[in-house]
């Protein structure tokens, strides 16, 4: 087993790049809705979701399935199916503008500014193609070169992900490699146009333990070399620990957290970051009962009224005058620390953690 | 690979032999009268007698399934009640009874137009199966859409010979029906078989429509299609190049095996035409008793069911790289 797994996550002994003030975002999410109308009615998938990300920086996106960070950072490739799914808001990247840009400008931009790597790389590689093929049609898609120029790129780019022997495996087929190896494969193909923003969806996931600690090292390697800027999209809070610089909590299709890795996850201002922090099994020391978060996410179809967290929450009594059933909470600083913004009522949150939160943490 | 080849040729013929012993069984040895058939309605005893004995027909069973099969591999002569012998060189299949010509010529004349109504009909429904497959699969939910789903199922539900004849009897667009040799004259030959072409064709299109609309909507919504996507490429090649190659592999395994069956089963078509092909042929040897004729179409069909069977698991290696045959 890595290390990363056997640590307990709300410690971070690596020292993350501090935040400057005059860091320019390279990609600016505001206010950012994303719909898909269905029969039911409207699955309202992401609410309003606002972040930024400086160029070498790493943003990890945490939340549950169906909490949204996959759908937003699908609409920053604008991956979304145009008829089905209503977009609005703005997205910046490199100061265009995604929303509502046309399909051939998008063309340009997919896979040459942004590119992005997903879960399983059995399934996103085509089984009918060979490895290199797929790189050099990446390559040859924003770039006039001879055949021949692109293949020697895909090699170079093999190699540089470390995939040995690349002048024999560039003419292989998906299936002759194994999950690691695939995923390399991916990373390659995604980064041989040196995109400025790499989005990563969950790409450990599918991938066993010793493998994923080798992939994340890669990433965080290439991200050094190439100086892009990382959104990486997990559920596995130990995972942040390792990547991340920051965090964005996301829940029911909003962001309710959003600061500096080693502050979330050592001093987190959300009853709902609390509660992932305490459901994490305790891998050293003597093992207690899990502490599940109560109940299940909301329908996005049919959100509570008030904070989307409300109906899960054991601290809404703390809030005077029924606050977190009528009113929907800004994402703002709660505390002193204004590099992190949280979207709860509670006045005090710090010292609700403290004294309450922290004592039951494995 | 040539192992593999020749081991499913060597399973193939084996196949071919079950069929051919199965087939000569029921045919020669069932209580049929060839001689009689041979003979004509005034005959005497010892015409049938003779004609028997110059067909081996009054030899046992199992020696007769061996002249056969001796006729088939290396030719065999027969030698009429005057003494006159005759020579029948390999691949001999005996001679038809009714019109006393070769078996194997007159499969030799039939094959080419039953290949050429299957084959030409192949390439119209495959053809404009896929391409409004497709173009159903990515405009899915659209009224395009709908309205190919609703019409595939509506000629579907149409029994084939319905549509044939339908054709053949109304539809005065198409040249008259014939078969002219494609070497003799390539336009005559293809306005010959139009209508066949045409009718066998869009009939079958409604199945490949929804063959190639199924498989392309589920290659559409795999990973690697979106992976295409995120990479910059066009719509257009995201579908037609990443989407098609995955989508059509399937297809192409039910298109061999369809073909197959049709060659054995063009009596509609070649009936309802009057194109001389196997099917035609068949027929007739049935209804006269022409048990050599019949038994030559029993076995060219058996050997082009097991031939078809092995190109596409051939070509299928050629399609998907994962298909190693060894």
């Amino acid at each position: 087993m890595s290390d990363q797994t056997v640590r307990a996550p709300h410690t971070v002994t690596r020292t993350p790049r501090a935040r400057s003030a005059d860091e320019q975002a390279y990609l600016e999410v505001s206010d950012l809705h994303v719909h898909f109308p269905t029969q039911d009615g409207i699955v309202k998938a992401v609410q309003g979701l606002s972040y930024s990300l400086p160029l070498g920086r790493t943003l990890a996106i945490v939340g549950e399935s169906g909490s949204g960070k996959s759908v937003s950072s699908m609409a920053v490739m604008g991956l979304h199916d145009r008829k089905s799914t209503k977009i609005t808001g703005s997205i910046k990247v490199g100061g265009k503008e995604i929303v509502g840009m046309s399909e051939r400008a998008m063309m340009s931009f997919r896979g040459a500014d942004a590119a992005m790597i997903f879960q399983d790389p059995q399934s996103s590689l085509h089984p009918y193609f060979t490895v290199g093929d797929q790189i050099m049609e990446s390559y040859r898609s924003h770039n006039r070169t001879s055949k021949k120029a692109a293949k020697e790129r895909a090699i170079e780019m093999l190699d540089r992900v470390g995939i040995p022997n690349p002048k024999r495996r560039v003419d292989q087929y998906p299936h002759e490699f194994s999950g690691g190896m695939r995923q390399r494969a991916m990373i390659a193909m995604a980064l041989v146009n040196d995109p400025k923003l790499l989005i990563a969806d969950e790409p450990t996931t599918a991938l066993d333990v010793t493998v994923q600690a080798q992939i994340l090292d890669l990433i965080a390697d290439l991200q050094r070399d190439f100086g892009s800027a990382v959104v990486f999209i997990t559920h596995d809070l130990g995972v942040v620990a390792e990547i991340a610089d920051d965090i964005l909590v996301m829940y029911a299709g909003n962001a309710v957290e959003h600061g500096p890795v080693e502050k979330i996850l050592g001093s987190p201002l959300h009853p709902y970051t609390w509660g992932l922090l305490e459901s994490i099994p305790a891998v050293s020391g003597t093992p207690g009962p899990l502490h599940p978060i109560p109940g299940s996410p909301p329908s996005l179809l049919a959100m509570p009224s008030g904070c989307a967290f409300n109906p899960r929450c054991e601290f809404r009594e703390r809030v005077e005058g029924d606050l977190c059933r009528t009113l929907r909470p800004d994402l703002i600083a709660r505390t002193a620390d204004t590099g992190r913004a949280s979207r709860c009522h509670l006045h005090d949150p710090d010292r609700v953690f403290e004294a309450e939160v922290l004592p039951r943490l494995p | 690979m040539l192992f593999y080849i020749l081991r499913r040729l060597a399973s193939a013929i084996s196949v071919v032999i079950v069929t051919l012993i199965v087939s000569f069984a029921l045919f020669f040895l069932a209580p049929t009268d060839p001689a009689g058939v041979i003979c004509g309605t005034r005959c005497t005893p010892e015409r049938i007698e003779a004609i028997e004995r110059s067909l081996d027909l009054d030899k046992p069973a199992v020696a007769q399934i061996g002249l056969y099969m001796k006729g088939i591999v290396a030719g065999r002569t027969y030698t009429t009640a005057g003494g006159v012998v005759t020579e029948c060189p390999a691949p001999c299949l005996g001679y038809s009874y009714t019109l006393g010509q070769p078996v194997t010529k007159m499969l030799a004349d039939a094959l080419p137009v039953t290949l050429s109504i299957v084959l030409g009909g192949a390439i119209v429904y495959f053809g404009v199966g896929v391409f409004t497959g497709t173009l159903a699969a990515k405009r899915r939910g659209s009224t395009m859409d709908k309205v190919t789903v609703g019409t595939s199922l509506l000629v579907n539900s149409v029994p084939y010979f319905v549509v044939a004849l339908l054709v053949a009897l109304y539809a005065t667009v198409f040249p008259p029906a014939q078969y002219t040799p494609l070497l003799t004259n390539p336009w005559a030959w293809a306005s010959g078989l139009l209508a066949a072409w045409m009718t066998l064709g869009l009939t079958n299109a409604a199945s490949y429509t929804r063959y190639s609309r199924a498989s392309m909507i589920e290659t559409l919504g795999q990973d690697y299609i979106r992976t295409a996507r995120s990479k910059g490429i066009s719509e257009r090649r995201v579908v037609y190049r990443h989407g098609v190659r995955a989508g059509l592999t399937p297809v192409v395994t039910i298109l061999g095996l369809d073909v197959a069956f049709q060659l054995t089963n063009a009596i509609f078509t070649e009936s309802i035409f009057g194109l001389p092909g196997l099917g035609l042929l068949s027929i007739r040897a049935f209804n006269q008793y022409d048990l050599p004729v019949l038994m030559g179409t029993v076995l060219l069909g058996s050997v082009v069911l097991v031939l078809m069977n092995l190109v596409v698991d051939i070509v299928y290696t050629f399609l998907d790289p994962r298909v190693r045959l060894g």
